[in-house]
């Protein structure tokens, strides 16, 4: 909302600094965006008036211009304007001036011939292209009338002024007004509200007389008010009234347009102008639309209209559509005569709906939109008529038609002051509070402690008692309340799987894995990326109504896409090793609490770069669940699936329940996300992993007998698993065995081809006794022989 | 004989001065008093002597002996020093050459400020709660007092699975969801992402984060989330940091405000961190409305509490001097490892 100061004084006498102002007005909720000010920065642009024009000797587009500036010769200015004319008024800047925007304008030659300034345009004078009016929109700005030649033209038009725009919070349409505003500023300083003079002087005739109002839909049109206006003599409005528009954002159009503009700017209701003859049987009906009706709207677009829309009809066909925009059948044109003004209340979700399924929104649907007082209605009609009188720009007809079916009632609300207190943790006087909500124009009847405040019906937002504690919290202001820390003491928890969340990060980080955040709406093409297989449960994914694109149109069903992505990016800018991890939720197709689909924590963690192997991520997914006490994992070979190398792929198993899968990248998938060297993924199912987690640790006393340690390579077929071997050596060795540990695999030219040699050191030890020599290798000698007769595993030498 | 020792002795010290390296000492050790040494010799040979003479000399010898035996200890250490010196000279390594990493990873940026903001609201006794990310229309708008025709219930601004369901566009519905669950006293925080249908550009992104806070209880008054955050905010920034609460608005709380915190940049001068103002928007926060907490049956004249909610991205970006939200979801490991 545009907030023009010089026209905000009209309302209410608040002269205070800017940077004031502006600071007390965000500290009672009126807040900020930005603070502007017109006709800085100019020098030596002054009023001119053009005596001669003559074409340029030389070049055809432009014109020599002789001015009176008021000086004792007039001025020769060479121009490629094409709007200008003799005797006509403009700003002309002079040799050694300068623009708002710092530009210095110097004498020159253009062609060949002598220019000492510049013809100004509205827009180097530093307005926007949409406020300045169209008569002068594309070339030189010709003034509204006579001024004094050579009056520095800040002065002439006054254009000095300060332009406060705040942000209005959707509760407070109130504000999206110069009166709406003008009141806030006068309680925030303590001032008083002055209202615009809206009863005419001379009225002639009764309206009566010319319309008649029908409302078919009360529960859509609360209230229309119409008045009338007639001897309508279009014209340009003064520059005083286009000026406020401008300041406020609007283009001034003709004074009958901008005269209703300028009243919805300071009361905040829209307001709509029809030529009378235009209106079939001099009749307006208020009545919803027919499915399939077609109308044409004032920017002549044809518009297919929905049953239930409210429209403004005659006594035979639909002249507006209410609240959303006229009819080119009932515009307003140059010979206009009589003028109906319509100042209605109509349902603002009905307007919404309209707007929104006609893909057009407009200023005054945008205000019915947030709801608008119908108490305004008539003020705004009579507002209207009196500006018109005052601009004489026509006669205005006694009277009003006024429907208004339903009437509004504002019912007061208890406030009692020991609860704004409590709630606000501050110690207001009773009486302060009092003079709050009658600065902001309440009515307050106090007894007991208790105030009954009736706001005044403007303010549509304040229902509840909490709605004046922010009133009275407002005004008092927030920075003079306490600060106080809250009693009671609570005890802060976390989650189990927040907590192993934690320690999942903190252990692969410390072994060097980075985390990474990505969106968790992905493609779906990305499965086919990992070529995942189409019948596969994650193909079933969620998919967004209204996603940017389709690039995010999924709720992801596997964190390893995304991965692969950021892989991808960091392949391409060079980064030679990366080791990565996500936590993040994945999400189910399966309807669950509420009908809310499945979300379940997912850990993917990857890494490429010359050290890295099957081997290395699979330690460290081992050292990584052995923080978390998930130890003695299985893994089993896993061929089928296409995402992975079918040599290099397993899945994790922890007490019988799949945890997840390892692998190497298949080369063809590498290639879909173009990184040209070997890929390493795990993806985990982190809520088993959060389910199966043992935090508890027990000591286990430290050995006090000596160990013993045997050495032994094998030889075995290359099929047989390290882990079969090892199995059997734990069930042969138990209980004397303490560790087996995998310290080599050869294979070579020593070795027959097709077979392995996998070479252990087993660690053997009694807690309660020093071994003997002899009880170790009874034991050892059965997990050999075990081994030869299981796996056909022959010692070998070392 | 006396004089053989004497000449022994003089040897002795003569050659010891000569000897370079451990084995001429040990040689010489030998020499002098192995079992074939010239002192063991002289003691053999003492033997044809009559007491008297036998007795003086065999003191005189094992001085001689001892004398000796000291000389190699010290010549001993000597060597045994001087190699040492030898060996620290030869080991000497140039300790600007690099360092052998063993690279640690980093938590996203994102993780670490919410564990910092978590941290200082655990540290006031804050639990943490979660919600889902895709979440009823109920309790993203419904339950938190957003009229059926609020602006942000468009699918202009929110993500839709169906009518009923979308992706949440805030951490407030996990308020809802706890009121509904718990009674007072009520005190959590609760990170997470959201969702909002903006096209990612240097300020914006579909996916962001929020840390929501909660806090019901009798007697809570809006002064106490004015210390609570203005503590929370000099724990975060630094505790020459001042706070500034303005008016607001927002359907599930009222009275509502937001907080600025006066620019840790360049000390509330004005520079363009903080645009000029000197004040930096930081969160929103608000008494909670008495429809969100009549959504959880909670007796709103006994209880009162507080909510509050901020942009883990917008912290973060302000904290580090992030001047592009894309990053945090780019994930270059060149931006990432700058968290460590």
């Amino acid at each position: 909302m545009l907030v023009f100061r010089e026209w905000l004084n009209e309302y209410t006498d608040v002269t205070i600094d800017s940077d004031q102002f502006c600071e007390r007005m965000v500290m009672s909720g009126s807040n900020i965006e930005t603070a502007d000010r017109y006709g800085e920065g100019i020098k030596n642009i002054v009023v001119g008036k053009i005596l001669n024009l003559e074409k340029h000797p030389d070049a055809d587009k432009l014109l020599v211009c002789m001015l009176d500036v008021g000086q004792d010769e007039p001025v020769q200015i060479v121009t490629g304007a094409t709007n200008v004319f003799v005797g006509a008024f403009v700003p002309v800047i002079l040799h050694g001036g300068r623009l708002p925007n710092g530009q210095i304008i110097k004498k020159g030659k253009l062609r060949g011939v002598e220019s000492f300034g510049m013809l100004c345009s509205a827009k180097e004078l530093g307005y926007e292209d949409k406020v300045i009016p169209t008569a002068h929109k594309d070339g030189i700005w010709i003034l509204d009338r006579d001024y004094t030649l050579g009056q520095d033209i800040v002065e002439a038009l006054e254009l000095a002024g300060e332009v406060v725009d705040f942000e209005i919070t959707p509760n407070r349409p109130d504000c999206l007004s110069m009166i709406g505003m003008a009141r806030e500023t006068a309680a925030t300083f303590k001032g008083s509200l002055r209202y615009p003079d809206s009863n005419c002087k001379k009225e002639k005739g009764q309206a009566q007389d010319y319309i008649d109002v029908q409302i078919n839909k009360p529960e859509l049109c609360n209230r229309y008010v119409a008045r009338v206006i007639t001897d309508v003599k279009i014209g340009p409005s003064p520059w005083w009234l286009q000026k406020r528009l401008m300041y406020a954002g609007m283009r001034p159009i003709n004074n009958m347009v901008d005269i209703t503009n300028y009243v919805m700017l300071e009361y905040g209701q829209p307001l709509h102008a029809f030529d009378i003859q235009n209106i079939k049987g001099n009749k307006i009906i208020v009545d919803t639309a027919k499915d399939g009706e077609v109308f044409i709207t004032l920017d002549g677009t044809e518009r297919k209209l929905f049953e239930g829309m409210l429209l403004i009809k005659d006594q035979e066909r639909p002249v507006a559509i209410a609240g959303v925009m006229g009819g080119l059948n009932s515009e307003i044109q140059q010979d206009t005569t009589t003028i109906i003004i319509e100042s209605a209340n109509f349902n603002g979700d009905s307007i919404r709906t309209t707007s929104k399924k006609l893909g057009l929104r407009t200023e005054a649907s945008s205000r019915f939109e947030k709801g608008i007082d119908s108490n305004l209605a008539e003020v705004a009609a009579d507002r209207v008529c009196r500006l018109a009188e005052l601009l004489e720009a026509g006669t205005v007809v006694g009277g009003r038609v006024d429907s208004y079916p339903i009437q509004r009632e504002v019912k007061p609300v208890a406030v009692r002051a020991n609860r704004v207190n409590q709630v606000l943790g501050t110690n207001i006087p009773q009486s302060e509070m009092e003079d709050i909500f009658t600065r902001l124009e309440m009515k307050v009847d106090s007894k007991d402690g208790i105030m009954l405040v009736s706001p005044p019906t403007i303010r549509q937002d304040l229902e509840l008692e909490v709605d004046f504690i922010e009133e009275a919290a407002r005004m008092f202001g927030y920075d003079q309340m306490p600060v106080t820390i809250p009693k009671g003491n609570n005890q802060s928890q976390k989650s189990e799987a927040l907590i192993l969340r934690d320690m999942t990060r903190e252990a692969l980080v410390g072994m060097g894995a980075s985390e990474i955040q990505t969106y968790s709406f992905v493609s779906p093409k990305g499965l086919d990326q990992i070529k995942i297989a189409e019948d596969s449960q994650m193909r079933d994914g969620i998919r967004l109504i209204n996603p940017l694109g389709e690039e995010n149109s999924m709720m992801r069903t596997s964190l390893l896409p995304n991965m692969l992505e950021v892989l991808e990016r960091n392949f391409s800018r060079n980064i030679p090793a990366v080791k990565a991890f996500e936590i993040g939720n994945i999400f189910l197709n399966i309807e669950g609490e509420l009908g809310l689909p499945i979300e379940k924590e997912g850990l993917c963690i990857a890494c490429y770069g010359e050290e890295q192997s099957f081997f290395t991520l699979k330690g460290m997914v081992d050292e990584m669940l052995f923080k978390v006490g998930i130890r003695d994992l299985q893994y089993v070979s896993e061929m089928s699936l296409e995402t992975y190398h079918p040599g290099r792929c397993a899945k994790i198993y922890y007490q019988e329940k799949e945890l997840g899968i390892i692998g190497e990248l298949h080369p063809d998938v590498s290639e879909q996300y173009n990184i040209d060297t070997r890929v390493y993924c795990c993806t985990l199912d982190f809520q088993k992993v959060v389910e199966l987690a043992d935090r508890e640790r027990h000591y286990v006393p430290l050995p006090k007998y000596p160990a013993m340690s045997r050495d032994i390579a094998l030889l075995v077929d290359e099929e047989i698993k390290v882990a079969d071997i090892e199995a059997i050596i734990k069930y042969k060795a138990s209980p004397l065995l303490e560790s087996v540990v995998l310290f080599d695999v050869y294979r070579g030219k020593q070795i027959p081809q097709s077979q392995k040699s996998v070479a252990f050191s087993l660690t053997y030890r009694a807690i309660d006794r020093t071994l003997t020599d002899e009880e170790v290798v009874e034991v050892h000698d059965r997990v050999l022989l075990e081994l030869k007769e299981k796996l056909n595993a022959a010692l070998r030498e070392i | 004989m006396q004089t053989q020792l004497s000449e022994i002795l003089r040897e002795a010290k003569e050659q010891l001065k000569q000897a370079k390296t451990d084995r001429e000492t040990e040689e010489l050790r030998v020499k002098l008093l192995g079992k074939k040494g010239q002192l063991t010799g002289i003691l053999r040979s003492m033997g044809s002597l009559g007491p008297e003479e036998r007795k003086a000399l065999g003191k005189a010898a094992n001085s001689v002996r001892a004398e000796i035996e000291e000389l190699l200890e010290e010549k001993f250490a000597a060597l045994k020093e001087k190699q040492k010196e030898l060996r620290f000279k030869v080991e000497r390594i140039d300790v600007t050459e690099p360092g052998r990493q063993i690279p640690l990873g980093s938590k996203h940026p994102i993780t670490v400020t919410i564990e910092e903001i978590s941290r200082v609201f655990m540290s006031m006794g804050y639990s943490i709660a979660e919600g889902p990310e895709v979440e009823t229309v109920y309790f993203n708008f419904d339950a938190l007092n957003a009229g059926p025709n609020h602006p942000s219930r468009d699918l202009s601004d929110t993500f839709y699975i169906t009518d009923d369901i979308l992706l949440r566009t805030q951490t407030s519905p996990v308020q809802a969801r706890t009121l509904l669950k718990q009674a007072p006293p009520i005190k959590i925080i609760s990170p997470g992402r959201c969702f909002r249908c903006d096209t990612p550009d240097a300020t914006h992104s579909p996916m962001f984060h929020q840390v929501e806070g909660l806090l019901v209880d009798e007697g809570v008054s809006m002064s106490d989330l004015k210390g609570t955050l203005d503590y929370f905010a000099k724990q975060l920034f630094g505790s020459d940091l001042q706070t500034k609460f303005r008016p607001h608005f927002f359907p599930f709380t009222e009275p509502s405000a937001e907080m600025d915190v006066s620019c840790f940049k360049c000390k509330g001068k004005g520079c363009r961190v903080c645009k000029g103002s000197g004040w930096i928007e930081i969160l929103g926060c608000g008494m909670v409305h008495p429809n969100v907490l009549a959504v959880g049956g909670i007796d709103t004249e006994r209880y009162t509490g507080f909510a509050f909610g901020m942009g883990v991205e917008r912290i973060a970006m302000l904290k580090y001097g992030i001047d592009d939200i894309r990053l945090f979801y780019e994930n270059d490991m060149r931006f990432i490892g700058q968290f460590k």
